[in-house]
């Protein structure tokens, strides 16, 4: 049967069990647009910016472990998705960006609303296509949903040219794949699997280092396995969070620039670092020459480039957290590492990082701490990029599977909110607080229109200090105190809030914190939590820039709070 | 860790932007490379490259991984360990008066080079051979005046039967059963 070409890519999304796209309109991609409605399995969600559209597909992907999809028009369409897909791409995300394209006769002539959008995200996307051929339309949206799902996640962009929409093919889906580039190792070579056993059994102070490749991978039982069998201790990266739970008695938190104090020491201090589905990023490793300088290091990621990008490897794992883990846990004696263990837990007594001061000053770790009481740890907690991100991460408590979900390795402020949209509509069963910095909220703040007219429960707590409050911290430490850019003023988001029917209450005081949040989480819809936080509190622990993470810096006695405030509408 | 030449070869997908692809690769990782050449292989869509880079070997390795991750590559493998031989064509147009052109000849035949093009203030030679080779040559030739210069960059296969890529057995395979 002959179809057009707006029809084949509505067909082929419903193959591959797309239930959402979030999407922009406009005139290159009007043809497909106007095909939507008649596959009422594929929900539109009209975003406000397609940034959103990037980012909230973004969020749905890692919280459903599906491909998340996100559709615009050519030129500016395409080019405000950048950013998410860049997100996606650092962060190993599935994603597949569908936008329009000038017609074919167009191209080339730098035409209205004409980019180059495949060569723009040539190198933050996995793959991506430009369809000139409506015959090759199936075929390339089969790819674009492999390529994204399967060995290391990404994003896939198919660019579509308005004619190639309207123009009509023979449909059939394809059930084969012809890619002689791309095979996906999955298992671990299972000589590498035995010298890592080796290493594990005979290690007297091993160290497991978790990122988001168990989370992608599903290895949480195996994570839990290998480490419980082995008495290892476990700390994650800030993606790795909710990989293992943190209640448990071998979780030591996360490490890196703003980790547990003793999450460092213990990495500086191991003999072996059993690194699963991590990428060792300048911002877990700190100074990279410095990193676990007693350790033999065994990395495991299905991604062969990650092998000794950054640092030394001595037992190199390609293959599927999950499946390698499998094996790998068979081989492993059951043993304990008392003394080790034991040392850990003084370096937490000694450096807890996480203690709360008293402060007449409402705090934004006490914020958080309540958020956790409340929800009993049982939100899925979406971060904006920064202090907040940093306090989320620290004072919260992920038992929770897949729980914390924010931009790790592109650092995108603005991605909380549609992200948060993302994760509401893949887990609409799901408690999902979006916390927020007043800079990063006010970026993105146009999906609070989305959220509304989606009707998504989505509980906004703004982290409000009035400044870009992690560039003012580097600014404080290492700037001398010079705030270049960094203070803001307003705006008084209770009443942006009640603009978009959203409601809304601003809270100054500790006494009002616990009161505040369950306001938000008994009310329906949508709710909006302005926390007018201390404005100069910093974030500790900090590995300064350029240091080992030895060198910890640890909060020191200090005043706060005498920067004035702007004034506040 | 010592920097040194290193010789690595790709079968890719005859897709467009496959070039632009590795090329992206090589800007934004900060790889420098020596020369690249390309052309079709003796599979239908498929194209072989020859990529030298001078670098240490972790670095190396590493380019070698991020080129296997592209997509439209199918195999990269790194020859400069492998028995292989490496030629590169050079056009090299230098001046010449009757005075000097039998001297010119003269180093041209000894190097076992051709003379493709005379006019009366130059001469045009083609040299094929190891890049050695084809200095040793453009370093004599370069007293009597090079008024230009193009050169292939290197390409290079191992010796023996055996290819570099145990793959390609596998795709031609395919192919030959597709034609069937």
């Amino acid at each position: 049967m002959k179809m057009t070409g707006a029809q084949i890519i509505c067909e082929s999304l419903v193959r591959e069990g797309v239930e959402v796209i979030f999407g922009f309109p406009g005139g290159a991609i009007l043809p497909l647009c106007d095909t939507l409605p008649h596959y009422p399995q594929l929900r539109l969600i009209l975003v406000r910016h397609e940034q959103g559209a990037a980012h909230a597909a973004d969020g749905y992907a890692r919280a459903t472990g599906k491909v998340g999809v996100c559709l615009t028009t050519s030129g500016p369409g395409a080019t405000n998705l950048v950013t998410g897909i860049a997100n996606a791409c650092l962060d190993s995300v599935p994603l597949v960006a569908i936008t329009g394209q000038v017609a074919r006769p167009f191209i080339g002539k730098d035409a209205f609303q004409e980019v180059d959008i495949t060569g723009i995200t040539l190198p933050i996307t996995k793959h991506n296509y430009l369809v000139l051929d409506v015959d090759s339309l199936a075929n390339t949206v089969k790819e674009a949903f492999h390529l994204a799902k399967t060995g290391r996640p990404g994003p896939i962009l198919i660019d579509i040219p308005r004619d190639v929409q309207i123009d009509q093919a023979e449909f059939c889906y394809p059930n084969k794949l012809d890619l002689p580039g791309y095979e996906p190792i999955l298992r671990g070579h299972p000589a590498q699997i035995k010298k890592a056993a080796r290493l594990i059994n005979e290690a007297q102070r091993p160290l497991i280092i978790a990122g988001r490749g168990v989370i992608i991978s599903g290895a949480y039982a195996e994570l839990k396995q290998l480490a419980e069998a082995a008495q290892v201790p476990v700390v994650t990266t800030l993606l790795g969070i909710s990989s293992f739970p943190e209640s448990h008695v071998l979780s030591y938190g996360m490490l890196g620039m703003h980790g547990m104090a003793y999450a460092n020491m213990a990495v500086n201090a191991a003999d072996l670092i059993i690194a699963i589905g991590m990428r060792f990023d300048d911002r877990a490793t700190a100074k990279v020459s410095a990193f676990a300088p007693h350790a033999h290091i065994i990395h495991i990621d299905i991604d062969p480039a990650e092998i000794g990008k950054n640092v030394r490897v001595d037992v190199p794992i390609v293959g599927d957290v999950k499946t390698v883990l499998n094996v790998l846990n068979k081989l492993i004696n059951s043993t304990e590492h008392i003394n080790w263990v034991q040392q850990l837990d003084d370096w937490r007594k000694e450096h807890p990082s996480t203690i709360i001061r008293d402060s007449d000053g409402l705090l934004p770790q006490f914020v958080i701490r309540k958020i956790y009481e409340v929800t009993q740890g049982e939100a899925a907690i979406i971060t904006g990029v920064g202090q907040n991100q940093m306090w989320a991460a620290q004072h919260y408590w992920y038992n929770k599977p897949n729980s914390l979900i924010s931009s790790g390795g592109l650092g995108a402020m603005g991605f909380e909110l549609p992200a948060a949209m993302g994760v509401k509509v893949g887990r609409p069963d799901d408690i999902v607080w979006c916390i927020a910095g007043d800079g990063g909220f006010q970026m993105t703040i146009q999906e609070l229109a989305t959220i509304v007219q989606e009707r998504l429960a989505v509980k906004v707590a703004i982290m409000n200090n009035g400044f870009l409050g992690m560039v003012r911290q580097w600014q404080e430490l290492f700037y001398g105190r010079r705030y270049v850019a960094t203070p803001l003023s307003g705006p008084n988001f209770v009443k942006i809030a009640e603009a978009y029917g959203i409601p809304a209450l601003r809270v100054k005081h500790n006494d009002e914190v616990v009161s505040a949040i369950e306001q938000a989480m008994n009310y329906q819809g949508p709710f909006i939590i302005d926390f007018m936080i201390e404005p100069e509190e910093n974030v500790y622990p900090m590995v300064p820039p350029g240091a080992s993470l030895a060198e910890v810096l640890e909060e020191p006695k200090r005043e706060v709070g005498v920067w004035p405030r702007r004034s506040t509408p | 860790m010592a920097a040194t030449k290193h010789t690595l070869v790709a079968l890719v997908q005859d897709k467009p932007g496959v070039l632009n692809r590795m090329a992206s690769l090589f800007r934004r990782r900060g790889f420098n490379i020596e020369s690249i050449a390309v052309g079709r292989s003796e599979l239908p869509h498929f194209s072989r490259m020859t990529i030298v880079i001078n670098g240490a070997a972790t670095l190396v390795e590493q380019v070698r991984k991020q080129l296997d991750k592209v997509i439209d590559v199918v195999k990269v493998s790194d020859i400069t360990e492998s028995n292989m031989v490496a030629r590169e064509l050079a056009l090299i147009k230098v001046k010449a008066t009757s005075a000097t052109r039998s001297e010119i000849m003269q180093i041209v035949d000894i190097f076992r080079a051709n003379i493709i093009d005379v006019a009366s203030d130059s001469v045009t030679v083609e040299v094929t051979g190891d890049e050695e080779k084809v200095d040793s040559l453009f370093n004599l030739l370069r007293g009597f005046g090079i008024k230009e210069v193009a050169r292939t960059g290197c390409i290079a296969m191992t010796r023996g039967s055996q290819g570099a890529l145990s793959v390609e057995e596998k795709l031609s395979k395919a192919h030959n059963k597709k034609q069937k």
